[in-house]
């Protein structure tokens, strides 16, 4: 391991770290954005929407996506009506083709995240809600969304890992992401453990923020559920 | 959709089986993985518990991309390396199915450990000392009382842990293993087609999730009877 290398090369990095930052935290803003219309409707069971967003979630959690991104990236370009579109400048680019395939991926994943916490509300919650006369509408924003959110929020925190996780295939569609950055140091200089050993130890480090900031996050959304100071514990009298 | 039909063979037939070759191969190994990571989670020596600690961490942080290149090529030089110092072999060159499979078993073999070791503190302890009290010899308590637990314990998460490997198993494509993705992909551009044939590995995916979606839930149903659903 030469390690000047790195630090001579740190700004292939700093750039790697920030598209990968910036294409997961747009993403997860963007799918975040999707999701909760969705995994609303999807609760509710709407006849049209339901069977519609159920599809959806199906076919983006099914299917890998490095497939997902490689259908954005080289299958759109196949349709002339798209390489006349106005949206064409924008779906050329890998980087834009990554956040929308990430945006989708992330947000089926969500949206069944946030279902799942929507139906786990407690009947008696939405009862108190409908007993004080409350429309639908300050149902959702009062009582139900957020203690979903409460619910969702461990879940979530692992899809958000996981979205880290699989931003790596945006190297493969010539983004220069973290992985992307390594592999460029790799390739100029002839060299492999450089680029892939600082790439997976930068992965890592984000992961343990990452895991840090949510917990931090959880421990003060749900203070309400730690477990209450004890008074200290009686000693055995000394005799 | 002529040409896919045209090109069934390669992207079905050979791209679509080494799919799910590669997908089968790995189960296996993050299985023994998987077993054996959360055995060594729940023995009672620190140098285990510390290796398992280790290995469960370092996989689940890095991406697997990252990791696959890593071990592809390092595994590659310590096999030499080794086979060098010992003596015992000379050059040999691991092939890419290999490499995918041993990588992908491998870094699944992390995520089945916490499902293994999850199921294992599921039994209730008391069942395990009512068997040492009948007399019950260790392998007779794991095969009669903890194995038929253990599986109906673990498969919940087995299930998706699987489902998530399958999707990975699309990765191999990248260090050159020609699977669906890599067929589709390359065919695809070369006809000027892309999105026809990436939509039809889309679809071979879609349905090997569908299949092992219904034949493991129906596993489950297996091991579940007798087990009242509240």
């Amino acid at each position: 391991m030469d390690f000047s290398l790195i630090s001579e090369n740190y700004d292939f990095l700093l750039l790697g770290i920030v598209n990968t930052l910036s294409l997961v935290s747009l993403a997860l803003l963007f799918g975040g954005l999707i999701s909760v219309p969705l995994a609303i409707l999807s609760a509710d069971r709407h006849r049209v929407f339901g069977p519609i967003i159920w599809g959806y979630t199906y076919i983006f959690r099914g299917t890998p996506l490095l497939i997902q991104v490689y259908l954005i990236y080289y299958g759109l370009g196949q349709f002339e009506f798209i390489q006349n579109s106005v949206a064409w400048p924008i779906l050329r680019s890998a980087w834009w083709c990554a956040l929308i395939a990430f945006s989708l991926n992330t947000a089926a994943y969500t949206t069944e995240i946030f279902r799942g916490a929507i139906e786990a509300t407690p009947l008696g919650e939405v009862e108190a809600a409908k007993a004080c006369g409350m429309s639908r509408l300050t149902m959702m924003r009062r009582v139900i969304l957020p203690s979903a959110f409460r619910r969702a929020l461990p879940a979530y925190s692992n899809e958000v890992i996981f979205m880290l996780h699989g931003s790596v295939v945006a190297s493969t569609i010539s983004v220069i992401d973290i992985l992307g950055a390594g592999r460029v140091i790799n390739g100029k200089f002839y060299v492999f453990r450089e680029g892939l050993y600082s790439a997976a130890v930068i992965y890592l480090a984000l992961v343990v923020l990452i895991t840090q900031g949510f917990q931090l996050w959880e421990n003060h959304w749900h203070a309400h559920l730690r477990p209450r100071p004890t008074s200290t514990p009686l000693k055995a009298p000394k005799h | 959709m002529q040409n896919i039909w045209e090109y069934r063979d390669l992207i079905f037939i050979k791209g679509g089986l080494l799919t799910i070759e590669v997908g089968l191969g790995s189960l296996v190994i993050a299985t023994l993985f998987g077993l054996l990571g959360a055995w060594a989670k729940l023995a009672s020596n620190i140098l285990l518990n510390t290796l398992a600690m280790g290995y469960t961490t370092i996989i689940r942080g890095i991406p697997d991309l990252v990791l696959m290149m890593i071990i592809f090529f390092e595994g590659q030089i310590f096999l030499n390396y080794s086979g060098e110092v010992l003596g015992l072999w000379g050059y040999v060159e691991i092939s890419p199915l290999t490499a995918g499979i041993g990588t992908i078993g491998f870094i699944m073999g992390a995520y089945y450990t916490e499902t293994f070791r999850g199921a294992f503190l599921s039994i209730p302890n008391g069942q395990i000392e009512a068997g040492i009290a009948c007399g019950m010899s260790r392998a007779l308590i794991f095969r009669r009382i903890i194995w038929p637990q253990l599986v109906r314990y673990a498969l919940p998460s087995f299930t998706n842990n699987w489902l998530v490997q399958l999707k990975t198993t699309a990765l191999v494509s990248i260090i050159g293993l020609q699977d669906i993705v890599y067929n589709a992909n390359a065919i695809g551009r070369k006809l000027r087609e892309p999105f026809t044939f990436l939509f039809a590995a889309l679809l071979f995916y879609l349905v090997l999730t569908a299949v092992s979606e219904i034949l493991l839930r129906s596993l489950e149903k297996k091991y579940s009877a007798g087990v009242r659903r509240v």
